[in-house]
């Protein structure tokens, strides 16, 4: 089924062109230096770990499935992801309990000025297309990299993972999928819904958050950090989506649109209570030395959707694309 | 008819601050005799009756700063 696969994105720099030439068996990896010398969140860092990881979900087109355990690959990918971790370790605020982490999260801002507030409030609809571009490169996987947490649970917060990740899974039905979902938002609003088909199109701010969800749901060293990553998506989610519904409802994206946010307002007011209280609570049960590792991965999500945020107002607020590639003509701002 | 006694109880979460929580699905009738119905394995049920989507919880208990 090759057909499926996505096809690989354009070079952003010296560190991305070496990994795609080496999946393309056309090129050495990077050397350490060059891996040492690049801007930690830059596009040609972001760019070559998201593509080392695509390699775990679906892979792309003319690679070799086998590449995906490449020693030599993993190698290179290891060096990527500790500068990734050291620079979010030395970033992010710490906090070092995981309920403390979290309490900021639980209040909610009177006079918020996030993304979700901007596209609610003045937003437009070639803006609500760059969002929904840029957020693809999650949502056509949502809950992928968070269900590789699963096996290294147990008890209580196994139970409540994937009672989470089931209901994110669409309940057994495939037409509820939330990926699937979000696909059907695409198509509301003209987009093109190929899994990686925005791939070059998303700024490194948007590679840096789905890094760091397939860093911590890779490794067993982070599933502390995967579950306070988890429930910061969970806790922000309802009432950011709330906001990005009545931006759908405004703008007249479609019904679609206006679905995913509504179904993510009441889902995620369930997922919240859950995870905070049986996922994090059954794993601090079980795992007490894992609180520091919580509230990193929750520290760690709000730095870099921080991150992001101000990327995307920067560019609109300016009128400005915050797209690398434009969408097509009849979608794209016309300034 | 009484209740077979192998049946599991459902379980009812209350918190001080937050919705109710319960073992999935329910239905939920309303003053004016409307059913709602929520399929998903919990539901949250607003108690502060501040939710925009009531029955269901929209986490609008959340303190405002």
């Amino acid at each position: 089924m090759h057909s499926h696969e996505p096809q690989l994105p354009e070079a952003r720099g010296p560190l991305s062109a070496a990994v795609l030439g080496h999946l393309r068996g056309t090129g050495p990896l990077p050397p350490p230096g060059g891996i040492a010398g690049s801007p930690v969140y830059g596009d040609d860092l972001q760019l070559a770990l998201y593509v080392c990881y695509e390699l775990h979900y679906r892979g792309f087109a003319g690679v070799p499935p086998e590449l995906e355990w490449d020693p030599e690959l993993l190698r290179t990918r290891a060096a990527l992801e500790d500068r990734f971790l050291a620079a979010l370790r030395a970033d992010a605020t710490v906090h070092q309990g995981a309920e403390e982490a979290l309490a900021g999260l639980l209040v909610e801002p009177v006079d918020g000025a996030g993304v979700s507030h901007f596209l609610r409030d003045k937003g437009e609809l070639w803006q609500i297309r760059e969002y929904a571009a840029q957020r693809s490169l999650y949502h056509l996987k949502e809950a992928d990299p968070h269900a590789w947490v699963l096996p290294r649970l147990r008890g209580r917060a196994k139970a409540a993972m994937a009672a989470v990740e089931f209901d994110e899974y669409g309940g057994g039905r495939a037409e509820r999928l939330h990926a699937r979902l979000f696909a059907d938002l695409m198509t509301d609003l003209g987009l093109d819904t190929t899994y990686g088909r925005y791939l070059d199109a998303a700024c490194a701010e948007l590679l840096a958050t789905v890094n760091l969800m397939s860093l911590f749901g890779l490794h067993r060293a982070l599933r502390g950090a995967l579950v306070g990553h988890f429930a910061t998506v969970e806790i922000t989610s309802s009432p950011g989506s709330r906001r990005l519904a009545e931006a759908m409802r405004r703008t007249g994206a479609g019904p679609a649109a206006e679905h995913f946010y509504d179904e993510h307002v009441e889902a995620d007011a369930v997922h919240e209570q859950v995870v905070r209280h049986d996922v994090i609570g059954g794993l601090l049960e079980d795992e007490p030395h894992l609180e520091a590792d919580i509230a990193f991965g929750v520290d760690a999500t709000e730095f870099l959707e921080d991150r992001l945020g101000e990327a995307l107002l920067a560019h609109w607020r300016e009128g400005r694309s915050s797209l690398r590639t434009p969408l097509s003509p009849e979608l794209a701002h016309v300034p | 008819m009484p209740n077979s006694p192998s049946d599991t109880p459902r379980r009812v979460t209350v918190q001080r601050k937050g919705p109710l929580l319960v073992e999935g699905p329910v239905e939920v009738e309303l003053e004016d005799g409307t059913v709602l119905r929520s399929d998903r394995f919990r539901v949250a049920l607003c108690t502060c009756r501040r939710s925009r989507r009531y029955p269901w919880c929209d986490t609008s208990h959340r303190d405002r700063a």
